[in-house]
């Protein structure tokens, strides 16, 4: 069999850039929730919300550590395996990217450092300031790389001359017709990734009867802020799907598995798309009820898959069935939310065991459903990467083989489950150690640099290392 | 542009910060190479200690430099990363492992060993990789129009696996030179004991590559025989260096052979600018030639020349406040 360098070299970015997304997700709402925590500490002065600060801090230090560690891959990715693309558009790709590095250097160097280490040694208003300014470069360095992927789906102020890509107005590429609503989705679901694992964490505390006090006021917290954030993102999402379906129709078409343009399209529940015979298999669905989400009418037209020749479709079932998994944990997170309003009464929210199990469970599914969003979006523009202008083979390095990439995809892999599962093994043992451990005498000197957020950290990788007794 | 050449301030800041980068992330590759070498576990404490606190940010100079060779060169970005695409891999893969490695050996008892081996054979795959790039960048690249056509495997070559070697025993020596500086005691002499060898391996690399360099590329003769030239200050220096290395070492200095290890780099280093200038890929492309747009170039312009101030206060603050020796058993771990 011929290895296609174009469809491995495909595979690598996802696996890649996957692996390297779970982590950034996740430390942008935890950096949110860290800057709330010590605005309710500094205000009330109440040691219960900067003992939750404290132990989510070390939590943050470490996601934060896996997501820098990944992301050096990523800066090499695209000058490996899509020099084409690279040349092409780095005019525009190039300043961005730069100035995300640019943005995470600044931000370690002046204000990490005093949000992990600076607790006891600057006053407490400049530790708050520290916290919001952590959270806010967050904010900006996803800024920088939305605004660089925004462009590759609805491109706007370059222009293509002689295969390169110059830019005619910084403003309008920056704020391409996409990215506010790709900017506010991702943002909202970083919110809620964040909201559903801290809130899973305090259920399962609060299980087992661990530091009540302090892991009810979290739950609590998280179930407000879900309450808001996991009803916005679906009015988000719909606008984004608007959007998308102005630039980028046939990526609808594909996330609705309809292959004929037609008027009064149903809302397909199940279907087993067959990209061969150009139809679906074992539909189940709502009558119009597509039509009206999408265009808001009855009977409003939606264009079909069979608009675009064969090889220009994306494969639909990957894309329907992505879509379907993201639609439907949001729909689980809004049910979460309101059902820890009604237990609010009497104050059942942080007592109720299935609830509580329930949400133990909850705090994996933001991270599926972000992959399947980052799944739809990207496999639903196939085959362009910049869309409309430029397709992935055209972006492909030229001097690739399909042995090469096997080769590093393999070797990526590799590395990465040996690295992240050495990272999430000892994620687990920090939240298993708990909001104790901040008590523990601290016999680990480390030495603490912003820029070795790990050193924040203090629980032993092994059972029992270091004396510390386990609670 | 208004009379200043944008594409010559970026030339400027990427060769900096790739010197930077070799200097600083040179020496903590180097004490990982050293590792395994090292006389007991109290004396891999106190080496990794000693780097503890600074190689992070090193590692810094890298990521900027992929970044900005993106925004500003995109040619030799878009040439180089396909060019070396399995030694770039090995060297992420080493850089990778030895940072986790670093991490994870200061939360471990029992698989600490384990952690020792990630953190040596990390850094020895990275620097070897490093180092072949260079003798690849030496030997040219095998382009049309603008685009790498070469095979997978150009950059190894007994020419490049030799600037490898020889990168491992540089960083080697820039690590063990760091040690005097920063150790006492066994450890100091252990280091003080090896450096004059490494800088004998270092010293015969450089000769041979010197004198193999103007074989594979007719041009590099052309600029160093045709007629001495101001240039040859470079090499006379370097080996003024390597001598300061060998008589600090001698004389049982603490700083002089660290600093005279970074001199001889940063000369060596200047050197081979100067053999390739104005090809940034050679043997065909220019500055000029691989140069963005000089609205990309002067749109994060702006935004670099405000960092690299804070990163350069950043690096001085942190060595500044890590000064002095470090020693076994003593506070940190």
């Amino acid at each position: 069999m011929e290895l296609d360098p174009l469809l491995l070299s495909r595979l690598q970015f996802a696996f890649v850039v996957c692996f390297h997304a779970i982590f950034p997700v996740f430390t942008i709402g935890l950096a949110t929730f860290i800057a709330f925590l010590e605005m309710l500490a500094f205000r009330t002065g109440n040691p219960a919300w900067s003992r939750l600060s404290q132990f989510w801090i070390q939590v943050f230090a470490v996601a934060f550590a896996m997501g820098v560690v990944s992301g050096i891959v990523m800066s090499f990715q695209f000058g490996t395996n899509w020099s084409n693309f690279s040349y092409a558009a780095a005019n525009f790709i190039g300043p961005l990217l730069s100035y995300e590095v640019v943005t995470a250097f600044f931000l370690e160097a002046a204000f990490l450092g005093v949000l992990l280490f600076g607790r006891n040694k600057v006053p407490p208003g400049m530790h708050l300031f520290a916290a919001c300014m952590v959270a806010l470069g967050t904010f900006i360095s996803s800024f920088w790389i939305l605004a660089a992927n925004s462009w590759m789906h609805t491109p706007e102020g370059t222009e293509l001359v002689d295969g390169i890509f110059g830019v005619t107005s910084w403003g309008q590429a920056i704020f391409n017709p996409s990215f506010p609503y790709r900017f506010t989705h991702m943002v909202l679901a970083s919110f809620l990734t964040g909201s559903f694992v801290v809130a899973g964490v305090s259920a399962w505390y609060l299980l087992t009867g661990r530091e009540v006090d302090a892991n009810r006021r979290a739950l609590s917290m998280c179930l407000w802020l879900i309450l808001i954030g996991a009803p916005a993102q679906a009015v988000i999402g719909d606008f984004h799907g608007l959007n998308t379906m102005e630039h980028q129709p046939i990526k609808i078409a594909a996330m609705e598995g309809n292959w004929e343009t037609t008027r009064g399209m149903p809302l397909l529940l199940f279907a087993i798309p067959d990209q061969e015979a150009e139809r679906n298999h074992m539909e189940v669905g709502i009558p119009r009820l597509g039509s009206l989400i999408l265009t808001h009418d009855w009977d409003g037209e939606v264009l079909g898959l069979k608009e675009v020749a064969p090889e220009e479709r994306p494969p639909v079932w990957i894309v329907f069935w992505a879509f379907r998994i993201m639609v439907g944990i949001g729909m689980l997170m809004i049910g979460c939310a309101l059902v820890g309003l009604l237990l609010r009464r009497g104050g059942r929210y942080w007592q109720q065991p299935v609830f509580l199990n329930v949400l133990r469970l909850m705090a994996f599914t933001p991270f599926v459903a972000v992959l399947c969003g980052w799944v739809v979006t990207e496999v639903g523009r196939f085959p362009w990467v910049v869309y409309g202008q430029m397709s992935h083979s055209e972006g492909l390095t030229p001097s690739l083989t399909g042995g090469m990439v096997l080769f590093t995809l393999i070797g990526y892999v590799l590395v990465y489950a040996v690295i992240f599962s050495a990272g999430i093994y000892y994620l687990m043992r920090v939240l298993r150690a708990g909001i104790e451990s901040i008590d523990w005498p601290e016999e680990v000197h480390d030495i603490e640099r912003p820029k070795r957020p790990l050193s924040a950290s203090h629980v032993s990788i092994e059972e029992g290392g270091h004396g510390h007794a386990r609670h | 542009m208004h009379g200043i050449d944008l594409t010559i301030i970026w030339a400027i800041i990427i060769a900096f910060g790739i010197m930077m980068y070799v200097l600083m992330d040179g020496f903590d590759l180097g004490v990982g190479i050293l590792f395994p070498f090292a006389p007991d576990e109290d004396a891999r404490d106190v080496m990794m200690n000693s780097v503890a606190p600074v190689w992070d940010g090193n590692e810094t100079w890298l990521i900027l430099g992929g970044a900005g060779l993106l925004a500003a060169f995109p040619l030799v970005y878009s040439v180089l990363l396909p060019a070396l695409y399995i030694g770039v891999f090995l060297m992420l893969a080493g850089l990778i492992f030895r940072g986790v490695a670093f991490e994870f050996r200061f939360k471990a008892e029992r698989s600490r060993n384990l952690w020792n081996w990630a953190f040596a054979g990390g850094s020895m795959v990275a620097a070897f990789a490093q180092g072949a790039v260079v003798g690849a960048y030496i030997e040219g690249f095998n382009t049309v129009d603008g685009r790498y056509v070469g095979g997978p495997l150009d950059w190894l070559s007994p020419f490049t696996v030799l600037t490898g070697l020889g990168l491992v025993a540089g960083y080697a020596l820039l690590g063990s030179t760091w040690l005097v500086l920063k150790t006492e005691g066994y450890i100091q002499q252990w280091v003080r004991r090896l450096a004059p060898w490494l800088l004998l391996v270092v010293l015969g690399v450089f000769a041979a590559v010197s004198v193999w360099t103007p074989l594979v590329d007719p041009s590099a003769f052309e600029r160093w025989f045709s007629v001495i030239r101001l240039i040859w200050v470079f090499p006379v220096l370097a080996l003024l260096s390597a001598w300061l290395v060998w008589r600090g070492v001698r004389r049982q200095h603490h700083a002089t052979p660290f600093m005279a290890t970074m001199a001889m780099f940063a000369f060596t280093y200047f050197g081979l600018l100067v053999t390739k200038w104005p090809y940034v890929v050679p043997p065909n492309y220019t500055l000029w030639d691989a140069a963005s747009a000089p609205g990309s170039q002067l749109f994060l312009l702006i935004g670099v020349l405000f960092v690299i101030p804070v990163i350069l206060a950043y690096t001085a603050w942190t060595y500044w406040v890590f000064r002095g020796k470090v020693r076994a058993g003593e506070g940190y771990h």
